[in-house]
């Protein structure tokens, strides 16, 4: 299925310009007619959903809409719901479901005028009322449920970029947007989200997990007892929802609240899928990097673009492969932002370490000599790789109507800058510090080219900086090079990573019984 | 009677505003209710981040709504909040606009010389400030208490005026204010070489690495468990 992350429509900011395309009408397209291969495909699909058959719908909904798709529905939509609900007994479910895919294809492939947007939105709230009020009793694949929370949060970000674009609105189209503006509104896509978590009881249940009273992990999330999964799958998802919707506003703090729940340290339902991986990790280690956490952003930044990297090939032929790659471009370049304002680089796997220094080994260089041309360069990669960010609020249709949807993107970016700035000295001093196991600060203050005072007030920075405050308030250290100063002297303490040795030799006694086992089944052949 | 009325009172709207924060985050009705609540952060010298951000995200939705002295006073808040990041973490959600309204120029450029520790500019710049700052008690001693913070991270000794400067206490009340601290935190008196005095600051994992577990060393249990069906 081809889900759309965060940068379907349009390359990045420069481009936006202009109002909605008119979507582009196949005259041949009758929204009434369903070719033979249409109605296989729902009456199929119908079946699988009432009988249970998570593999057979899993492989309708991956495979046979994708190919129905690039075969028929390339430059239209599929056939309208009400065509196709005489074959399905007019289930009111399952039209709702069918609905919500046509959508998902619609953004996909073609441009969705203002009227579909609020129709999709409707279609939403239908959905997910059904499945709040827990009259849904089917058993859905992990993919399909992410997809759906997925393109949820996608086609509200895209409504508020769309809705921000005031300047070449019709004035059909602004008469639209205030008859419906309940349509996408923030506190509606919020309040959906915050209503799955807890009608879910995900969070408890996946407490009550870890004490071994309730199984969700072991089973992906499916039910075998004979229940759906529907809810609780749609909450969890709809936590990385949070996390993404919360990162959209600049609210990091809140967004990783919202994840909280979720262990990320080890794989769970959330690596199940590997578009809701990225998402979890992409919006994690952003946030991360704005609340300056940067050894916690280049862990987890570190653990999936290896995982990307050895897995890489068996998407190939997924229709989420271009979008794993467009976030494994972004995530090198949030990491080697990072890795520019706190250089932990023993903590990159060398593949990953690698593949950085292809793409930005050159650009890290340039981006430690905090020149203006290093600043640009911050600038650039930030734009690159951040999140599509939203202005959440509606237009003021009573002011002369301006474009505003890059006002919140501006506005990250300039604090984001603002804090590049404030760590401009710190490299400079990190090199110095390199050198030396003790050098007073008068001799020191010579070589940095600065009076003493101002040298004093440069330390403390680099410690404040390197020294972060964790979710619980606790300060740890970032710095790969620490010191400490006693009255007018400074002693350097280069953190050695001492080698793990215990991991090394646990290592090397499972592979050496593995070997010794495989030449036992050698000998008696 | 009046006071006995009134405390439970008290009690209750904060209970009351930090659960509705923690249960109906997204809902606009609250607002009137968070505002009071910073109010009450304020008089009482109480603090709630997450119940500031869910104000400011209101604010985020409908700006019309926005009052910037509520903002101001949650920002000087934040800023007593150093060095958690607070104050950035409001700032991204205050539209770029109203960050150029005066009060709140004042109040970043305040932040900009804590997050560098000059904090000679700070105390200078923040007495020409006074009419922000006063509004909220305990602002001096909370970013003197930033200030002992950072000197902890980077000295195990620290003279007399490197620290005078940064707490903006000088003469006798610094000499009143170290007595202090040398009987309650555990600081010590030095004669410095020759010149002025030092001041030893307790000792911390930071300006005293060695105290810094190794962790690198311990392997965890899960992991033993994993090779003993080989070794049994």
């Amino acid at each position: 299925m081809a889900t759309s992350y965060d940068f379907d429509d349009g390359v990045g900011y420069e481009d936006m310009g202009g109002g909605y395309r008119q979507q582009p009408q196949d005259l041949g397209y009758d929204p009434n007619f369903v070719p033979d291969a249409v109605k296989t495909f729902v009456v199929h699909l119908y079946r699988h959903i009432r009988e249970k058959n998570v593999y057979e719908i899993h492989q309708m909904y991956e495979g046979s809409f994708q190919k129905l798709s690039d075969r028929m529905f390339k430059e239209s939509p599929w056939p309208s719901v009400d065509a196709v609900a005489p074959y399905v007994d007019n289930d009111h479910v399952f039209c709702l479901l069918y609905q919500e895919m046509w959508f998902r294809h619609l953004y996909a492939r073609l441009a969705p005028t203002p009227k579909q947007r609020i129709d999709s939105w409707d279609n939403y709230c239908s959905l997910f009322q059904v499945v709040l009020h827990g009259v849904v009793n089917m058993q859905l694949p992990n993919q399909w449920l992410w997809d759906m929370v997925d393109e949820f949060v996608y086609q509200f970000q895209s409504y508020c970029q769309y809705r921000a674009k005031m300047k070449n609105k019709t004035e059909q189209e602004i008469a639209l947007l205030r008859q419906y503006d309940q349509a996408w509104n923030v506190y509606g896509v919020l309040n959906y989200l915050q209503a799955l978590v807890e009608k879910s009881m995900i969070i408890q249940i996946l407490e009550q997990e870890k004490e071994g009273l309730e199984q969700f992990t072991a089973t992906d999330g499916y039910d075998y007892s004979g229940g759906s999964n529907v809810l609780k799958v749609l909450g969890y998802f709809s936590m990385i929802g949070l996390l993404r919707v919360h990162c959209l506003l600049g609210d990091y703090h809140t967004g990783l609240k919202c994840l909280l729940p979720i262990d990320i340290s080890q794989s769970g339902v959330y690596t199940s899928v590997i578009g809701s991986h990225i998402t979890t990790i992409y919006h994690y280690g952003f946030a991360n990097l704005m609340l300056r956490r940067y050894v916690d952003a280049i862990r987890e930044f570190n653990k999936i673009l290896l995982y990307i990297y050895k897995t890489k090939q068996y998407h190939q032929k997924s229709p989420q492969y271009e979008q794993i790659l467009k976030k494994n471009e972004q995530m090198y370049a949030l990491l080697a932002i990072c890795l520019s304002l706190c250089p932990q680089v023993k903590l990159v796997e060398e593949n990953v370490n690698n593949q950085l220094r292809e793409k930005y080994g050159e650009k890290m260089l340039r981006m430690q000599r905090y020149d203006e041309e290093a600043f640009a360069l911050y600038d650039e990669l930030f734009s690159y790789a951040c999140p599509k960010f939203i202005t959440p609020s509606a237009p003021i249709y009573e002011e002369p109507l301006v474009n505003y949807n890059q006002d919140a993107y501006r506005l990250q970016l300039k604090l984001f800058l603002y804090e590049v700035k404030q760590q401009q000295l710190l490299s400079g001093i990190r090199t110095f510090l390199k050198l030396y196991s003790t050098i007073s600060i008068g001799k020191l203050a010579t070589y940095m080219e600065v009076d003493e005072p101002t040298l004093r007030t440069i330390l403390m920075t680099y410690k404040h900086k390197t020294h972060a405050v964790d979710s619980e308030g606790k300060i740890f250290s970032n710095a790969d090079v620490d010191f400490y100063i006693n009255d007018d002297m400074i002693y350097v303490v280069e953190s050695k990573s001492a080698k793990r040795y215990g991991d090394y030799f646990l290592r090397q006694i499972v592979k050496l019984e593995e070997t010794i086992n495989e030449m036992d089944r050698a000998k008696l052949e | 009677m009046g006071r006995e009325r009134e405390a439970p009172k008290q009690q209750q709207v904060s209970y009351t505003v930090e659960q509705l924060v923690a249960l109906n985050p997204y809902n606009p009705d609250i607002l009137p209710d968070l505002e009071n609540f910073v109010n009450e952060q304020v008089s009482s010298q109480t603090y709630s981040l997450d119940a500031n951000l869910c104000l400011l995200r209101l604010y985020q939705f409908e700006p019309e709504r926005m009052s910037t002295q509520i903002v101001a006073r949650i920002l000087v808040k934040a800023l007593m909040a150093m060095p958690a990041p607070d104050f950035s973490l409001c700032l991204f959600l205050i539209p770029e606009r109203v960050q150029m309204e005066e009060q709140f120029k004042t109040l970043i450029v305040l932040s900009h010389y804590l997050e560098t520790a000059r904090f000679c500019q700070f105390w200078g710049e923040a007495a020409k400030n006074h009419n922000i700052l006063e509004v909220v008690p305990g602002f001096e001693q909370a970013i003197q208490a930033y200030a002992i913070h950072v000197l902890s991270l980077t000295y195990q000794k620290v003279p007399r005026p490197v620290l005078a400067e940064a707490i903006n206490i000088e003469g006798l009340s610094l000499d009143k204010f170290l007595e202090h601290q040398v009987a309650n935190c555990g600081w010590v008196l030095e004669k410095g070489q020759g010149r002025g005095q030092l001041i030893v600051l307790p000792r911390n994992e930071f300006n005293h690495p060695e105290l810094k577990k190794s962790t690198a060393d311990s392997i965890p249990l899960e992991h033993i468990t994993r090779i003993l069906p080989i070794l049994g």
